[in-house]
């Protein structure tokens, strides 16, 4: 089976929701005429990044009855669509957020689990931690989502993997930093290098959307990407532009590559559930030494 | 020794695409630089060109009398090299009743209103020509402190202040700042003979390396001196740091309810831009 990704790396109106909806709907529009079928946004696509004290204002609910996700899911029954938002919940905790929309319904809402609070960063400040990191079915197989500083962390990709994930769709709005003599920004060439490990660890598909544009002094770097389960790069959108970026992968390429390399046949998990317990059930469990 | 070098292409594109978007957040298509003759508001000026294009960019000379010819005529090689507006607005008019109410002032107090009445003037034109105060700060001086507050430290935004002064010079080679203005020796030109390295006691190549060891690699004064620096260079360097922390924040607000600007009452400039 083939099917066409598209990367989408826009830039966003800081905290104008309907702005940024206007441009999901359009993009998906031209997505779609261009053939593809699946649309991946960055994280917090629909709002912006370094939203403070905006937040609560900003949240909505993944659902027909919202008025956001009404028109996105509208738009779901001609492609498929990752999105990033700011999610409320009941008892009105905030998280970012990123809903998988497909055919007029929502297959899946991953809230995003590791929340960088250093450096610039100031996430766990104003967001609630996710919870839990699952893998669900689409139409082109299973598929695991995850939010930028989670797939800075090895584990969520790894649980993604053990739970049947063989596409991965990570999302990012990762400031560029670490300007050196190379052609790329630090931040960008460790982004590149761990998501290109993922699809070679995993022998899986890693699809990468990050946004550009700036926020007060932030650039972000675009340079969205596409990866092979042999850890090739099949497309990369340019750095620093607003960009879609198509790239087809052709499903049987799983096969193949793991008729060579078995290595998710031979994963342990069992052995991995076994000595976590014992490391974290140990007497001094997190030494700090 | 620390690799100080970048990438200018790099640079240069997040930089110019930074300048051209933030102005047009801030509703405006211009951009008003102070241009001194020196290497940083060179810079400044070139990426303001190139990110807004030269008709939109006006380059204000603002010699005092004692201001030297070389510094006006590297200006002005900056002007024709860019193709930007140019103004020359001379301060000795509006500065020397001050000066002369005080005739026993201090170099520092007289640097000080030199560079606050060019704040004035830049203001001032950034309200005729409907253009942005783009800084020149580069990140060496903004660390050291070495700037006037509220003179040329004040602009509406500032694209040098995360390159060290050796990262600028690159940055000025690659984008063809003139030669005569990156190979002279950097002067706040506020008396004759004065440089930058004269005042502050040591050189930029010495105190960039430095920097970067104690500012971005977060390395201890201690690791500094074993690394090879010497004790009272790092000494002197950290004090300044400190010292001129002031600079770098806004003034505090004393709070009082619960929400107070500056604390919690938190966002970007660019919010809902």
């Amino acid at each position: 089976m083939k099917l066409t990704i598209g990367l989408s790396q826009i830039n966003t109106v800081l905290g104008d929701v309907q702005a940024n909806l206007e441009k999901h709907l359009e993009i998906a529009k031209q997505a779609r005429s261009q053939g593809a079928d699946l649309l991946v946004f960055p994280e917090l696509s629909l709002t912006g990044y370094v939203l403070q004290d905006l937040v609560p204002t900003l949240a909505h609910r993944p659902n027909a009855d919202d008025p956001v996700f009404r028109p996105l899911l509208a738009a779901s029954q001609k492609i498929d669509m990752q999105v990033g938002f700011v999610e409320v919940d009941e008892r009105r905790r905030f998280y970012i957020a990123a809903a998988y929309l497909s055919g007029g319904q929502v297959l899946h809402v991953h809230r995003k689990v590791y929340l960088p609070t250093y450096s610039m960063f100031d996430e766990g400040r104003f967001f609630a931690w996710g919870d839990s990191v699952r893998a669900f079915d689409t139409r082109f197989g299973r598929v695991g989502m995850l939010i930028c500083e989670d797939f800075w962390h090895a584990s969520p990709p790894y649980l993604l993997w053990l739970d049947g994930a063989d596409i991965f769709l990570h999302m990012s709005a990762s400031p560029g930093r670490g300007l050196n003599g190379s052609d790329r920004l630090e931040s960008a060439a460790w982004v590149d290098h761990i998501n290109a490990a993922y699809a070679s660890l995993f022998t899986a598909f890693v699809a990468h959307a990050n946004r550009v544009g700036y926020e007060d002094g932030l650039n972000f770097w675009g340079g969205s990407a596409l990866y092979g389960p042999n850890g090739s790069l099949l497309v990369e959108g340019p750095m620093h532009e607003e960009a879609l970026t198509l790239g087809e992968i052709d499903l049987t390429q799983l096969h193949h590559t793991r008729a060579r390399l078995p290595l998710l046949r031979d994963e342990r998990p069992g052995l991995v559930a076994r000595e976590l317990e014992r490391i974290l059930h140990s007497p001094n469990p997190n030494p700090g030494r | 020794m620390t690799d100080l070098t970048i990438n200018p292409a790099v640079a240069r594109k997040i930089l110019t695409g930074w300048i051209r978007a933030e102005i047009n957040r801030a509703g405006m298509q211009r951009a008003v630089v102070g241009l001194s003759g020196g290497l940083d508001s060179a810079m400044s000026c070139f990426l303001a060109a190139e990110a807004l294009g030269p008709q939109n960019v006006l380059a204000v000379r603002m010699p005092y009398r004692t201001s030297s010819q070389d510094s006006l005529d590297d200006a002005q090689r900056v002007i024709d090299a860019t193709g930007v507006q140019s103004a020359t607005i001379e301060i000795t008019p509006m500065a020397e009743p001050l000066l002369e109410r005080f005739p026993d002032m201090t170099s520092l107090r007289r640097g000080n209103i030199m560079a606050r009445m060019r704040m004035i003037v830049l203001y001032d034109q950034s309200a005729a020509f409907g253009g942005l105060v783009v800084g020149t700060g580069n990140k060496t001086e903004i660390l050291l402190g070495y700037t006037t507050l509220y003179g040329d430290s004040a602009c509406g935004l500032n694209p040098l202040g995360d390159l060290y002064k050796a990262q600028v010079r690159q940055l000025a080679a690659a984008m063809g700042v003139p030669e005569s203005v990156r190979v002279k020796p950097p002067t706040a030109d506020l008396w004759a003979g004065q440089t930058d390295e004269g005042e502050l006691g040591f050189t930029y190549a010495e105190v960039d390396q430095l920097l970067y060891m104690l500012v971005d690699e977060r390395a201890t004064p201690e690791e500094c001196v074993q690394a090879g620096y010497d004790e009272g260079f790092v000494r002197k360097v950290v004090d300044r740091i400190r010292r001129n922390h002031f600079k770098r924040v806004m003034p505090p607000i004393a709070k009082l309810s619960n929400r107070t600007v500056g604390y919690d009452f938190l966002y970007l400039r660019d919010w809902g831009t």
